[in-house]
């Protein structure tokens, strides 16, 4: 792997949208989390450009097969994805010149797939009953089939993916709180987030806490109840200091609770992250910061708005 | 009606495993409390305490979802094939 860097990719793409992806707004939770024994702080990653916090490794992933040597010839990029990675490497792409193509579990939300589409990719519809673990196994075939042809990205075991936190999203949490951070929190799909961001924050004192669904047959966007999923080979569960499930029932009503009380239009992985951060902050003090993956407007074709 | 009915992997372990039932009702309602008398817990898997489709749970007969069709009162064609699938997927 080639030496990233938050100043490389930065130079890769100066002068372009891809420059506004990072330095999101990390903002208080005065009402969600009022009078608890630590205070919340949620970092916003829908403020990015592609929309999710997904844009981090969808750049970070580009980028390092570019200076690596891997994307010459037309070569396609390949990845699976249930939504937001899909648009992330989509925008990218789209920038960058690469052709792309996607390997989505047919009849989940609808917003991802079109709105990877208008960015010009490639989407493949993969067996719904699968889930993205369908997904997963169909570019891991297709890859297979003609490793010429494809330069399968592979997020969920994707160095570059980890490092996007642990260069970007990390240190931009240490220097947004002025390095009173405590915790973070965050839910783990392809666990980049979680393991990049400990690798910047634990030697620091942060304590990290990871939270998955409580069941197999759950409703939180973009996170993997583990016991049951492909385990992704980032992940390493003694990054975590503490490790949390989430009901969705529980993270639906905390996801309306932050668009009515907080002005925060969550998708319920947020809101999931957030009821886990108030657990959190019930039973610890300090400054707890957790991650909003993406926006609502990403589930609006779902029936949870209804 | 008798009717197959096709599950996710995630759903396997509320029905001994088996993600290809077959079952019966006029109703999905009716399937579903089918399915229920065999695999008891499975019911509230899919349906909430209302009775209703849950939130991040889609169900398709044949084709169609079945909330274009009433929910969970739509009624279900002989020899349909009903999918049951998270309306949401793990792992972005």
């Amino acid at each position: 792997m080639p030496q990233l860097s938050v100043a490389l990719v930065r130079d890769r793409v100066r002068g372009t949208i891809l420059e506004r992806i990072g330095d999101t707004p990390l903002v208080p939770l005065k009402r969600v989390a009022a009078g608890l024994r630590g205070e919340v702080w949620a970092k916003l990653e829908s403020a990015n450009p592609g929309g999710s916090v997904k844009d981090r490794p969808g750049l970070w992933m580009v980028i390092d097969a570019e200076e690596s040597g891997r994307l010459v010839g037309g070569r396609l990029v390949l990845d699976a994805t249930s939504g937001n990675t899909g648009v992330a490497l989509a925008m990218v792409c789209a920038v960058r010149r690469h052709p792309l193509e996607l390997c989505m579990p047919d009849k989940v939300s609808l917003e991802r797939k079109r709105i990877a589409r208008a960015f010009g990719a490639q989407v493949v519809l993969t067996d719904p009953l699968a889930g993205t673990d369908g997904a997963i196994r169909e570019a891991q075939r297709r890859a297979a089939a003609d490793p010429e042809r494809y330069v399968y990205v592979d997020q969920y075991a994707n160095p570059a993916n980890r490092l996007a936190h642990e260069l970007g999203t990390g240190p931009e949490i240490w220097a947004q709180t002025g390095g009173r951070v405590t915790h973070f929190v965050a839910g783990v799909g392809t666990s980049g987030t979680v393991m990049g961001v400990s690798a910047a924050l634990r030697p620091k004192g942060v304590r990290i806490v990871a939270v998955q669904p409580n069941d197999a047959l759950h409703g939180i966007e973009g996170w993997k109840h583990l016991p049951t999923a492909i385990r992704p080979p980032l992940w390493d569960e003694r990054a975590a200091d503490e490790h949390r499930v989430m009901g969705t029932d529980e993270a639906i009503a905390m996801t309306k609770r932050l668009a009515r009380e907080e002005g925060i239009f969550s998708g319920v992985s947020g809101g999931a992250a957030v009821a886990a951060a108030i657990a959190v902050a019930r039973e610890e003090a300090g400054r707890i910061v957790v991650l909003i993956a993406d926006g609502g407007e990403r589930y609006l074709s779902t029936p949870l708005w209804e | 009606m008798s009717v197959t009915v096709r599950l996710p992997g995630a759903l396997g372990a509320a029905t001994g495993g088996e993600t290809k039932l077959s079952a019966s009702g006029a109703t999905l309602a009716d399937v579903i409390a089918d399915i229920e008398r065999r695999h008891p817990g499975f019911a509230s898997r899919v349906l909430d305490e209302h009775g209703a489709i849950r939130a991040y749970v889609n169900v398709y007969i044949g084709d169609e979802d079945a909330r274009a069709r009433g929910g969970a009162g739509a009624k279900v064609p002989d020899g349909s094939e009903i999918m049951v699938i998270p309306a949401m997927a793990g792992g972005r």
